[in-house]
C-alpha cells in the first residue's frame, strides 16, 4: 500500500525522523491560511499524488507570500499532474502539503528496501540528493552506500556511524544524521515497510538533517497489524476497477490491451498474458481469480472485466486443481447469462472434471468459443477481436 | 531416488482442525501420504480425519516420529508455526500459508539458517512425490495430475506447475519429485537449492524450472545450471508482458527499478544452456525432445 508524502511525513515525525513543518490543504484558501501559520518567508506547494517526478511536472511551487501560496495551490488542485511515473493521463491533485522552506546545505540521499539476496532489509545512503537513484545505481553505484540490517537485532550505531563517515558528515550533522537512520530502520520494521525513502534527505546549514521528502510503500501481508496506517489508504488514487476486484479477493490489474483475462493462479494469469502478446494481441488486465474461486467470484471478476471499455474479447483459462472445472464451467455460464456478455468469449478449461466442465460449456447454448490449450485460446482470441475489428471497418 | 521426501515419509499437520487443514489432509492421505499427526493448540487429544491431534508440535514428533511439518496456520501466525517445527526438530517444514509479512519471513529465516531444517513456501502449493506404490503428496496439489517418472519439477507458481506437470504426464514422463518453492520474496528454498538436489538424483534425467518476474534468484540459478548441471534443463518465465512497478499477484512478483525483468531471467537462462520456452505449453514437448 502506498501514502502520500504528507502522510508520510506525519509517520516520519511520530518515530523522531526531523521533517519541515507543514500543513495539508484541499483548497487554495487553506494554502493561504496555512502560509500565514508558517514562520518561513519562503514555503514549497507541493501537490501530493502516488507518484514520483512532482517537481519536473510542475506540481512544486516555490511561494513568498499568501498570495503566491493560494495562487500556487490553485494552479494545482484540481488538475491532472503529469509526471513519468502517472501515465499520460497525469493523476488529479486533491491536495497540497504546504512546508516551510529549509536553509539547504547538502542534500543525501536514504532509503531502507527489502533485499531479496540477502533476506533482510538494506539501509543505503548516498551523497547524491534530489536525483533519481536508479540513475545514480546506473552511472556511479560507488556512490550508494549499503548497510544490510540484522532482523533480528535491527540496525546498529556502528552501522549508521559507518554511513554517516562515508557522508561527510560532522558534528551536529552527523548527530542528527544518526538519529534519522536508527529512527527509520525502526519504522521501518515496527510498521512492516517495504519502501521507506527520503529523497532528499536535506542538512541545513543549522545542522538540522531533515526529510524534506518521503516515500513509503507497506508491505499489504503485514497491514493487519497497523490499523492506523490503513486510514492513510486513499481509494481515489487507485483504480477503481482494481478496488472492487479487492474488495472480492480477487487479484486484477488493468493494463492498455483489448483481450480480457480470467485465469486462476498469478504464474498462470501472467503467463496467458504473455502468450496473448506472443500471437499478437494485447491483454487488458491481469486478473487471478485465486485456487479455490467459487461461482460467486467468477461472476464478479466478468462484471470487472467488461467494466472496461477497451475490452474486445475475454479469455477465461482454468486450470481446475482443488478448483473444479465443472464448478468453474457453470460459474462462466451463470455470469455470461448473468452479465449480457456481448463480446467473444474463449474458454480454455484443463485439470480436475474437465470432462464434467466442457460438458456444460457445450450444453449452455451459449455462443462461446473453446480450447484445449493456451496456446489455442490466446490465438481463438487474438483472432475473434480481429474479426471485430474487420466487421467494423467493412460497417 | 526422489528428492526430499518419499512414500515412507511422516508427516504431521500444524491447523489440522482449520478448513484448508483438514481437506488438505484427507486429500494427502488418500493420495497415500503417511499423515501421522496433526497440531493445533488446546485441541490435542481430538481425531481429525482419523489423524491423532496434539497440542504441540514437540510432544507430536516424540509420540509419532513425524519428521516433515506441513503448515496451514493462518498468515498472522504463522512464523510462529513455523519456528515450533523447527524447534521440534523436523528436517523439512512446507509452508502453504499465503500472505505472510516479509519481515516475518526474514526473522525466520534468519533463525532457521542456524538449524539443521528445510523450508519450502510460504505460499507454495507445496512437494509431491509420486510412486507406483502410493506417493507422498505434501501440499494442495492435485494428486492425480502426476506420474512418476523422470522430469523434476521446481517452480514459483501453483498452477503453472500443475500445467507443466499436466504435459509431462500426458506425454509419458512423468516427474520424480515436484516442488513449489512460492511466490513470496523471502522464501526457504529456493531455485538453486532444488537444482542441485535434482542435479544429483539418478530418477532425475530433466529439470523443468519455472520462474517469474522479480527478484534475482532465476539468474542465480542460471548461473549455477552453468557451472554444474548437465542434465536438460527447460524453463519458462512469466511476466515478459507484466508492467513495471506492479505487483502481479505474487507477493514477489515485481519489477522494482527497472530490475527483476523477464528479459533478464530468460538471457541468463539461455546463457547457461536451458531451452526457454515463449509458452508453457510448449514446456512438456520441449523436455521430450531434449531427452530424446
Amino acid at each position: 500500500m502506498k501514502i502520500h508524502e504528507y502522510q508520510a511525513k506525519e509517520v516520519m515525525a511520530r518515530f523522531g525522523v526531523a521533517v519541515p513543518e507543514g500543513r495539508v490543504v484541499s483548497a487554495p484558501e487553506e494554502a493561504r491560511k496555512a502560509y500565514d501559520e508558517l514562520s518561513t518567508e519562503l514555503c514549497v506547494v507541493k501537490a501530493q499524488i502516488h507518484a514520483g517526478g512532482r517537481g519536473k511536472g510542475g506540481g512544486v511551487k516555490l511561494v513568498r507570500s499568501a498570495d503566491e501560496a493560494q495562487d500556487a495551490a490553485a494552479a494545482i488542485l484540481g488538475k491532472a499532474l503529469i509526471t513519468h511515473q502517472t501515465g499520460p493521463e497525469g493523476k488529479v491533485v486533491n491536495k497540497v502539503w504546504v512546508e516551510e522552506g529549509s536553509n539547504i546545505e547538502r542534500e543525501l540521499y536514504m532509503a531502507i528496501t527489502v533485499d531479496r539476496t540477502s533476506r533482510a532489509a538494506v539501509l543505503m545512503a548516498s551523497s547524491e540528493g534530489g536525483t533519481e537513484i536508479e540513475e545514480v545505481a546506473e552511472k556511479t553505484p560507488e556512490k550508494i552506500f549499503k548497510e544490510v540490517i540484522d532482523p533480528g537485532f535491527g540496525l546498529q550505531g556502528y552501522q549508521a556511524r559507518k554511513l554517516a563517515f562515508k557522508l561527510g558528515l560532522a558534528g551536529a550533522s552527523f548527530k542528527n544524521a544518526i538519529k534519522v537512520m536508527m529512527n527509520l530502520a525502526r519504522l521501518f520494521d515496527e510498521l512492516d515497510c517495504s519502501i521507506a525513502e527520503i529523497n532528499p534527505l536535506v542538512v541545513t546549514k543549522e545542522g538540522q538533517v531533515l526529510a524534506l521528502d518521503g516515500k513509503m510503500n507497506f508491505d499489504d501481508n503485514g497491514l493487519f497489524r497497523h490499523p492506523e496506517i490503513v486510514e492513510y489508504r486513499d481509494l481515489t488514487e487507485e483504480d477503481p476497477k482494481e478496488v472492487v476486484a479487492s474488495e472480492q479477493d480477487l487479484s486484477y490489474i488493468a493494463l492498455d490491451g483489448n483481450i480480457g483475462c480470467m485465469v486462476n493462479g498469478a504464474g498462470l494469469a501472467m503467463s496467458t498474458m504473455d502468450v496473448i502478446k506472443l500471437e499478437g494481441g494485447q491483454p487488458a488486465n491481469f486478473l487471478d481469480v485465486g485456487g479455490s474461486v467459487t461461482k460467486e467470484q467468477v461472476v464478479e471478476a466478468f462484471k470487472i472485466l467488461i467494466s472496461d471499455q477497451h475490452v474486445k474479447a475475454i479469455l477465461v483459462n482454468i486450470f481446475g486443481g482443488i478448483a473444479k472445472c465443472d464448478v468453474i464451467a457453470q460459474g462462466v455460464v451463470d455470469a455470461v447469462k448473468e452479465v449480457h456478455l456481448e463480446v467473444p468469449l474463449v474458454v480454455r478449461l484443463e485439470g480436475t472434471n474437465v470432462e464434467k466442465g466442457r460438458e456444460i460449456l457445450a450444453q449452455s447454448g451459449l455462443d462461446l468459443i473453446t480450447a484445449s490449450s493456451l496456446d489455442e485460446a490466446a490465438e481463438k482470441a487474438v483472432k475473434a477481436v480481429r474479426g471485430l475489428e474487420k466487421g467494423l471497418e467493412k460497417g | 531416488m526422489s528428492i526430499l521426501i518419499d512414500k515412507d515419509t511422516k508427516v504431521l499437520c500444524q491447523g489440522i482442525t482449520g478448513g484448508a487443514g483438514r481437506f488438505h489432509t484427507q486429500q494427502m492421505l488418500a493420495y497415500g501420504t503417511q499423515m501421522v499427526a496433526g497440531v493445533t493448540p488446546g485441541k490435542g487429544g481430538m481425531e481429525a480425519e482419523g489423524v491423532p491431534v496434539f497440542d504441540t508440535v514437540e510432544e507430536a514428533v516424540e509420540k509419532t516420529g513425524a519428521e516433515v511439518s506441513v503448515i496451514y496456520v493462518p498468515a498472522a501466525f504463522c512464523a510462529d508455526a513455523i519456528l515450533e517445527a523447527a524447534d521440534a526438530g523436523c528436517r523439512l517444514i512446507v509452508a502453504i500459508t499465503e500472505h505472510i509479512p516479509v519481515m516475518d519471513m526474514a526473522k525466520v529465516m534468519e533463525v532457521l539458517e542456524d538449524q539443521d531444517c528445510r523450508l519450502i513456501g510460504p505460499n507454495c502449493p507445496g512437494i509431491i512425490t509420486p510412486a507406483e506404490d502410493g506417493g507422498c503428496k505434501i501440499g494442495i496439489m492435485p494428486g492425480y495430475i502426476h506420474k512418476p517418472g523422470k522430469v523434476g519439477v521446481v517452480s514459483r507458481s501453483g498452477t503453472l506447475t500443475y500445467e507443466a506437470v499436466w504435459q509431462l504426464t500426458s506425454l509419458g514422463l512423468g516427474q520424480s519429485t515436484v516442488i513449489g518453492i512460492g511466490g513470496d520474496p523471502i522464501n526457504g528454498t529456493d531455485f538453486v537449492d532444488c537444482i542441485d538436489l535434482f542435479n544429483g538424483d539418478d530418477q532425475t534425467e530433466g529439470i523443468v524450472m519455472i520462474g517469474e518476474i522479480g527478484g534475482t534468484a532465476e539468474e542465480e540459478a542460471a548461473a549455477y545450471i552453468k557451472e554444474y548441471v548437465k542434465k536438460p534443463v527447460v524453463s519458462f518465465i512469466a511476466g515478459r508482458t507484466a508492467p513495471p512497478g506492479k505487483r502481479m499477484g505474487h507477493a514477489g512478483a515485481i519489477i522494482s527499478g527497472g530490475k527483476g525483468t523477464a528479459g533478464e531471467k530468460v538471457a541468463a537462462l539461455e546463457d547457461a544452456g536451458a531451452r526457454v520456452v515463449e509458452s508453457p505449453s510448449r514446456i512438456g514437448a520441449a523436455m521430450k525432445e531434449m531427452l530424446s
